[in-house]
């Protein structure tokens, strides 16, 4: 699905990202875990396009397309989603429209007719059922004075209305309550099948107990500095990463 | 044989004002000729304001007035389209009544003609026309003495009109020069609204200067929608005289669509009790354009309210201006005041010149002004695209969000998506 090779990104001068490797195939869900400003997000927003980011070494090929090379728009047409971190508020423009005009724009793209109005508002009442999502916030502005938790629930909501191939969710977890989280875990978990992918970036093995990794990543100073299965996850969450950062240390002594 | 060739230098005014030389106005009543022969001595003392007239800074009109223009109806047969969702249109073609075009239905209380018509019926005319000329403004002054032709609406006491009225005013050759003169009289109690609009089917040169009069009576209800879509290379001056009674609702909305000068002169006189007053504006720009929207209002008795909305899109290397003044007299107390203007600049070489003025002399009132300028929100656009909208229709639905307040205000439903469309069009819009 996503295949990243020594991907090496700056920003104003600082590198951020120092050589990411990462493959990540159909119907695997995998986590990213690290200290904060370690490059999560980074690697984030670099893959779905962020022009302030630049890329200086390494590539990514997505579904057989040279991923950096495509707008922003064309790798979510290609099937390419990113739950954001901070979700924007956009006053004025009404969450359902513009999610009509994406959901169509992709369709013409690929010589399909729009869909039809009906269709597209019963896709909406399902997926809004899905995520909990009360019907009354998928009408209005995207994401304006909704709670930090209803941000996410709507990103979620917009991921199960795009249907994408592979999912990038940034921190989804952080800021829910207990039943959002496990309402935001059960949508990812609902729209799971075996030809998309996830990667998950959580601070939380929390959230890994209701979204089950194939592989933890751990993503240290722009580096995955270490991978493993679901119970690395455990072991983090108990120890911290100190232990891994002294491995390192060791190593490169 | 020497020939002598003596040339007498014209000054700019008198040239200009040549123009109007081969017009012809024995047909018009005396009380119009009157008012015609006044202007024109009211012209002979006042100049064309240059930038150093403070009034004028930010708006070059040299442009405009030194080129030579024909006044004429057309040769050919007019193609225009007609389509307005009202029973009641007064067109006008280049600055001329088209009795051809234009269509009525009859509704009780209404009155609705031609402007030369009326001044051979109305007595309400003949009392107030010109009435709210300012005597120091030169383009005002010059449509006082030149007008041609124009709609004149008059609504009886408490008759609320069912639809809206629409006046089309069509420039359909090239270098044409029109005044186009409008009167609007509201009695107590009345309530309509209007659609004025400028269409400019043919490509360049021309210049409207347009004036309307319009009375608000106690408790009468007034909206209207001001389209103004001149061609790239065309001009238009369009001054508005209003005066409200107590109790009544004046509302104005301007969308300047085109045009490669447009200057709104909006003055409100806000004399009664109890008035609500709405300046609402929208100006999307491209290329060259300049727009310059001056209004002023004036709160002259207690318990007035009075919101203005102004937003500019400014894209290419297109100017806008906006000067609103409010003025709040000291008897004028618990009066509200909002005014805003806001701007999205898209370019580097575009700009905007802001001055929202508040002027209050009395101490027990709510007021507000603010003026913002910016760029278009990167976060957003980047946000809409991660989701798959190309760059153009997050554009545009970023500037349909940033718009919506202004449309939103509009009370004609085919005038709020003729606009919205627009936006669409212009901004590569959402399907
Ligand atoms: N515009 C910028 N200029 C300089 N440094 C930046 C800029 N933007 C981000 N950074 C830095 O890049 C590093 C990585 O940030 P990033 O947001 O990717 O971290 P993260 O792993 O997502 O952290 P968190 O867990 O807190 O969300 C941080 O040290 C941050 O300060
Ligand atoms: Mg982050």
């Amino acid at each position: 699905m996503i295949k990243i090779k020594n991907l090496h990104a700056s920003i104003e001068g600082t590198e951020i990202l120092r050589g990411i490797n990462l493959e990540v195939k159909a119907g695997e869900i995998h986590a990213i875990m690290g200290p904060n400003g370690s490059g999560k997000s980074t690697l984030a927003s670099v893959l779905a396009g962020r022009d302030e980011y630049e890329v200086t070494e390494g590539s990514v090929d997505f579904l057989g397309n040279d991923l950096l090379d495509m707008e922003p728009e064309d790798r979510s047409r290609a099937g390419l989603f990113l739950a954001f971190q901070y979700p924007v508020e956009i006053p004025g423009v009404s969450n359902i429209n513009f999610l009509k005009t994406a959901i169509n724009e992709a369709r013409e793209k690929r010589g399909e007719e729009p869909m039809a109005a009906k269709d597209f508002l019963k896709r909406v009442k399902d997926k809004s059922k899905l995520v909990e999502l009360d019907g009354r916030l998928a009408n209005r502005s995207v994401n304006e004075g909704f709670s930090g938790g209803e941000k996410k629930r709507n990103e979620i909501f917009q991921m199960a209305m795009l249907d994408p191939k592979l999912s990038v969710l940034d921190e989804t977890d952080s800021g829910l309550d207990i039943d959002a989280l496990r309402v935001v875990a059960n949508g990812v978990n609902q729209l799971k099948t075996k030809d998309n992918a996830s990667i998950v970036i959580t601070h939380y093995q929390r959230l890994l107990d209701y979204i089950v990794p194939d592989f933890v990543h751990v993503l240290y100073q722009g580096r995955i500095v270490k991978t493993g299965p679901k119970e690395l996850a455990l072991e983090l969450e108990e120890k911290g990463y100190d232990w891994i950062i002294k491995d390192l240390e060791e190593v490169s002594a | 044989m020497e020939v002598m060739n003596e040339t007498v230098k014209m000054s700019t005014k008198d040239t200009f004002l040549s123009n109007f030389n081969l017009l012809d106005f024995s047909f018009d009543e005396d009380f119009s000729k009157d008012i015609r022969s006044a202007a024109k001595n009211t012209i002979e003392g006042l100049e064309f304001p240059t930038s150093k007239v403070e009034y004028w800074k930010y708006t070059r009109i040299n442009k405009i007035i030194k080129r030579d223009y024909s006044i004429s109806a057309p040769e050919n047969k007019v193609e225009i389209d007609l389509s307005v969702p009202s029973k009641n249109c007064i067109v006008l073609i280049n600055g001329f009544y088209s009795e051809e075009l234009s269509f009525f239905e009859s509704e009780v209380g209404v009155t609705f003609s031609s402007l030369s018509e009326a001044k051979k019926n109305s007595s309400v005319l003949k009392e107030k026309f010109n009435s709210l000329v300012k005597k120091d403004e030169i383009f005002a002054q010059i449509n006082s003495a030149y007008h041609q032709d124009g709609a004149f609406m008059h609504v009886e006491k408490n008759v609320q009109a069912e639809e809206p009225y629409y006046i089309l005013n069509f420039v359909d050759d090239s270098n044409i020069l029109s005044n186009p003169r409008n009167f609007v009289f509201l009695e107590q109690g009345a309530n309509v609204k209007v659609v004025l609009k400028t269409i400019n089917t043919a490509n360049a040169g021309s210049f409207t200067n347009m004036v309307s009069e319009l009375f608000i009576e106690k408790n009468a209800h007034f909206e209207i929608n001001k389209i103004q879509n001149e061609a790239d290379d065309s001009f238009q001056i369009a001054t508005e005289q209003v005066v409200q009674a107590d109790d009544s609702t004046f509302k104005i909305n301007t969308f300047t669509l085109n045009g490669a000068i447009v200057r709104n002169n909006l003055n409100i006189d806000s004399l009664g009790k109890n008035t609500m007053t709405y300046l609402n504006g929208l100006y999307p720009l491209k290329g060259k354009q300049h727009v310059d929207n001056h209004t002023y209002l004036l709160h002259r008795e207690p318990n007035g309210e009075s919101h203005e909305l102004y937003k500019g899109i400014l894209g290419d290397s297109s100017t806008g201006v906006f000067n609103g003044k409010v003025f709040v007299h000291r008897e004028a107390q618990k009066t509200n005041a909002f005014q805003s203007n806001a701007n999205i600049v898209m370019t580097d070489s575009a700009t905007i010149n802001s001055k929202p003025e508040l002027e209050i002399y009395a101490d027990d009132v709510k007021c507000s002004h603010g003026s913002t300028t910016g760029q278009l929100d990167e976060e957003a656009l980047f946000y809409l695209r991660a989701r798959g909208l190309s760059k153009d229709s997050a554009r545009a639905v970023l500037v349909n969000a940033f718009a919506s307040d202004v449309i939103e205000q509009i009370g004609v439903e085919s005038v709020k998506e003729e606009i919205e469309q627009y936006i669409d069009d212009n901004y590569q819009g959402i399907k």
